[in-house]
């Protein structure tokens, strides 16, 4: 292939991945965009694979055969509940994958032009090392995440003691040493960057806390995007920095949008720590408030069979607890006795953005029936029953009450307008934030205890 | 009628073609400027530092027009294209030969390609179920 043909051939599979991400803007065109996605990186594979440079052919193969059937086997077999730890995981291995081909560049520069080892150009020296470092804080980063969302480790914040000083340290010492890699062009340096670049991506994760995932992902999304950019600036290749700039601007988006759901900054994230000192303070607080009302499933039948409209508030818990399908049973069968159901979805409810929307998608609910805050927030008013299941923060009116709440500013489902609210919660365990909810002590509030699938089986028999 | 079409037609391939000659001079140009550029080695840069801006711009309009209701999809969509990182990875496991610069090269191929067949694959079990209300 000549130089001009490879480039051009880039350029279209560029403009398919922006087809790609164009087409998620309704869920009618979105099969489509996930074509435009395959398409371009197969163009892109093929056109690499043609360029004078490829010509042992046996090692690659056998690298896409082995990588290519662990990547379907893993996402044919993943449970929609695991999508988050799927995606972390998948975004540790751009971010290795990232460190890999920096060093194949260092080791190799003339198979991508950009000098003859040790004396490769400087600008390439730079873009090699910011690539790298992003590269190896994606890897690392993307495990803790990982780790935490699948349970391996406590999703609680770790908090240590000059923690910040020492992440700043290591932030400064990278800066240094990419200096010094770019003067010396020695391979201890480079190691060491890794090293340090690792440790960093470690330690800059391990302090948030498992309610921040959704913020932590879409910044490791972006994270990988940068990553690509970095390499593509070394290699100076035009498709990895546009799809680089693309995936990059998109988890930059996704992280803000998250923060914005949560009232809090990106800093205040990213410092961590969020939940865990006001988890004492809470506690006491409880008893003052009153009785809380327990009801039974039967009770919760009762009242939702003679309403003329329901919403439903899924979060975290009803993934946990894998009641989605008897969810959507429950909302058929109040829907056969002709009552109005809905579904509200908090922007950061679960563990990454979207994800609701998701696992009610595999449980059938039409789309058309699941709304976002802004869209369904002024209908709680005229709804009979506000049903919250798995739940809680996002629910609680002590985000516009209370200026001393760590919650307050949060944009909430304002259930407290509907006629009833029937929660569905393991205990009266305060939520992750550690804040007590009113909500609970209120008269027409009523607590549905027990786990929620077994909770919302027991309401679809009761129904039946 | 049909006339009048035939003839729209033939003028529109005709401008197609002018606008492809032009295309095509336009690559020749670019093209022979790069080849200049990479004789001063590092002289690019400003093009790149362009397209990656540029690109930066498209995808903050892209990304704001996507739904919320698949921000999931859009996470493993844009894992999977990042992982067109495996061009890199290619070019290393390429050459003739055996070298420790393969070896990384093989590896983040099977990197990328759990990726790339990971991503697009659960983006479109995600995608298919995404359905309207059945009436």
């Amino acid at each position: 292939m000549t130089e001009n043909l490879t480039a051009f051939a880039y350029l279209v599979a560029s403009v398919c991945f922006i087809m790609a991400l164009r087409g998620l803007s309704s869920p009618e065109t979105s099969r489509q965009g996930n074509m435009w996605g395959i398409a371009g990186m197969a163009l892109a594979i093929v056109t690499t694979l043609l360029t004078p440079g490829v010509v042992s052919y046996s090692m690659i193969i056998l690298g896409v055969l082995i990588g290519g059937s662990i990547g379907t086997v893993v996402a044919r077999r993943i449970q929609m509940t695991a999508l988050p730890q799927l995606v972390a995981a998948f975004h540790s291995l751009v971010g290795l994958a990232a460190v890999f081909v920096a060093a194949a560049a260092f080791g190799n520069p003339e198979a991508y032009h950009i000098g003859i080892p040790g004396h490769i150009h400087g600008g390439s020296l730079v873009e090699m090392s910011i690539g790298l470092a992003i590269g190896a804080i994606t890897f690392t980063g993307s495990l803790v995440a990982f780790a935490k969302l699948q349970g391996l480790v406590s999703g609680n914040p770790l908090v240590f003691p000059l923690q910040h000083p020492l992440n700043a340290a290591l932030g400064i010492a990278l800066v240094a040493l990419v200096g010094v890699f770019v003067a010396s062009e020695s391979s201890t340096v480079f190691i060491l960057i890794t090293a340090i670049a690792l440790a960093l991506g470690f330690l800059l994760i391990l302090p948030i806390g498992g309610a921040d995932m959704p913020v932590v992902v879409s910044m490791l999304n972006s994270y990988s995007g940068w990553a690509a950019a970095g390499i593509g600036f070394t290699l100076q290749n035009p498709l990895l920095i546009v799809t680089g700039a693309l995936v990059g601007s998109s988890g930059a988006i996704l992280s803000y949008i998250m923060c914005k759901g949560m009232n809090r900054s990106i800093f205040n994230v990213i410092l961590g720590g969020f939940g865990g000192e006001s988890v004492a303070g809470g506690g006491g607080a409880a008893q003052d408030r009153g009785a809380v009302k327990a009801g039974s499933a039967d009770d919760a039948a009762f009242i939702m069979k003679n309403s003329s409209k329901v919403i439903i508030v899924p979060g975290y818990g009803m993934a946990v607890a894998q009641a989605q399908h008897a969810l959507r049973e429950m909302a058929d069968l109040l829907k056969a006795e002709g009552v109005d159901v809905r579904y509200a979805i908090h922007p950061v409810a679960g563990r990454m953005p979207g994800h609701m929307n998701v696992l009610l998608a595999e449980a059938n609910v039409p789309y058309d029936e699941v709304f976002e805050l802004e869209e369904i927030n002024h209908e709680f008013g005229t709804a009979d029953v506000a049903f919250v299941i798995g739940a809680n923060d996002v629910t609680n009116p002590a985000a516009k009450t209370d200026p001393t709440s760590p919650i307050y500013g949060m944009p909430i489902l304002e259930v407290e307008k509907a006629k009833t609210v029937l929660f569905i919660k393991r205990s009266m365990a305060s939520g992750y934030a550690g804040v007590d909810n009113e909500l609970f002590f209120r008269p027409n509030t009523m607590m549905l205890f027990g786990d929620a699938k077994k909770v919302t089986e027991e309401i679809v028999s009761a129904l039946g | 009628m049909d006339q009048q079409v035939i003839d729209g037609a033939n003028r529109l391939a005709g401008q197609a073609q002018t606008l492809a000659q032009n295309a095509q001079d336009y690559a020749a140009q670019i093209a022979q400027l790069a080849a200049q550029q990479a004789d001063v080695g590092h002289g690019t840069f400003m093009s790149f530092l362009t397209v990656f801006v540029l690109a930066c711009f498209v995808g903050y309009y892209v990304v704001w027009r996507v739904t919320p209701a698949l921000h999931s999809p859009l996470m493993a969509v844009t894992n999977a294209i990042s992982s067109v990182i495996i061009v890199g990875a290619l070019l290393a496991a390429g050459p003739a030969g055996f070298s420790l610069s393969k070896i990384f090269g093989f590896l983040a191929v099977v990197l990328a390609s759990v990726n790339i067949f990971g991503g697009f694959i659960v983006t479109q079990r995600m995608l298919s179920m995404f359905k309207k209300k059945q009436k």
